[in-house]
C-alpha cells in the first residue's frame, strides 16, 4: 500500500504528530499540553505557509 | 488509621516499585511507543503518543520511505539509522519484513524517509518523558 501525499498534506500530518508529542512531553498539566501542542502546530503550519510564499516570490 | 492506609497505597519514592519503574518505563516506551506511559497509568497520553509515532512511521513506509540499516559509511546514513532505531520494535519489524526499501524515483519517498526518522526521534522524546514520570519529576 502506498500513499501519495502532497507536500502540504505531508507537512500537515508531520505538524500534527510532532505537535501532539511536543505538547505531551514538554508540559505538565493537560491544559498546558493542549495549549503548547496548538502553539507548536500553528508555528509549524505558519512556517510552511510563510516559506511557501517566500519561494513563490523568489520564483516570480 | 485512614492516613496509614493512604500512605501504603502509593509507593514511596525510592522504593522497589519506583526503582524498577525507572528502568522499565523508558525501555518499554522505546520498545513500543506509548507503553512507558501506559504502564504508569497515563492512558490518554500513552495512546496519543502511540498513535502519533505509529502514524508517522507507517505513513513513512506508505510513502515508500527508506529504513536505514546499521552502517559505518556516510555520516547522514549513520544518523538516519540512529533516528530509525528510536522506533524500537517498529524498526525491527520493518527490517524483518523487508519494508522500507526506498524509492529514489518518487519525490514523496524522501518525505517518507524523514517521517520514519522523525517517528524514531519523537519516540525517544516520549521514552525520556516516561522516565521523568517514573522518577517523579513530572506528574
Amino acid at each position: 500500500m502506498t500513499f501519495d501525499l502532497t507536500h502540504f498534506s505531508a507537512a500537515l500530518l508531520f505538524a500534527l504528530c510532532a505537535s501532539v508529542v511536543f505538547g505531551i512531553t514538554q508540559r505538565n498539566t493537560p491544559r498546558d499540553m493542549m495549549r503548547y501542542g496548538a502553539y507548536c502546530f500553528s508555528l509549524f503550519i505558519g512556517g510552511v505557509i510563510i516559506a511557501s510564499w517566500l519561494m513563490w516570490f523568489i520564483k516570480h | 488509621m485512614a492516613n496509614a492506609q493512604n500512605t501504603t497505597a502509593v509507593p514511596a519514592k525510592g522504593s522497589a516499585d519506583a526503582g524498577s519503574m525507572t528502568y522499565i518505563a523508558p525501555l518499554a516506551g522505546w520498545l513500543l511507543p506509548g507503553l512507558g506511559h501506559l504502564i504508569q497509568r497515563r492512558y490518554i497520553r500513552g495512546v496519543l503518543l502511540m498513535l502519533s509515532v505509529f502514524v508517522m512511521f507507517f505513513f513513512g513506509l506508505g510513502m515508500q520511505g527508506k529504513v536505514y540499516s546499521f552502517n559505518t559509511g556516510d555520516l547522514l546514513d549513520i544518523l538516519g539509522f540512529v533516528g530509525d532505531i528510536g522506533s524500537g520494535a517498529l524498526y525491527f519489524i520493518a527490517k524483518s519484513m523487508d519494508w522500507g526499501i526506498g524509492n529514489i524515483h518518487r519525490a514523496v519517498a524522501d518525505y517518507g524517509t524523514k517521517f520514519i526518522v522523525v517517528a524514531g526521534l519523537l519516540n525517544v522524546i516520549a521514552a525520556v518523558d516516561a522516565y521523568h514520570i517514573a522518577i517523579g519529576k513530572k506528574q
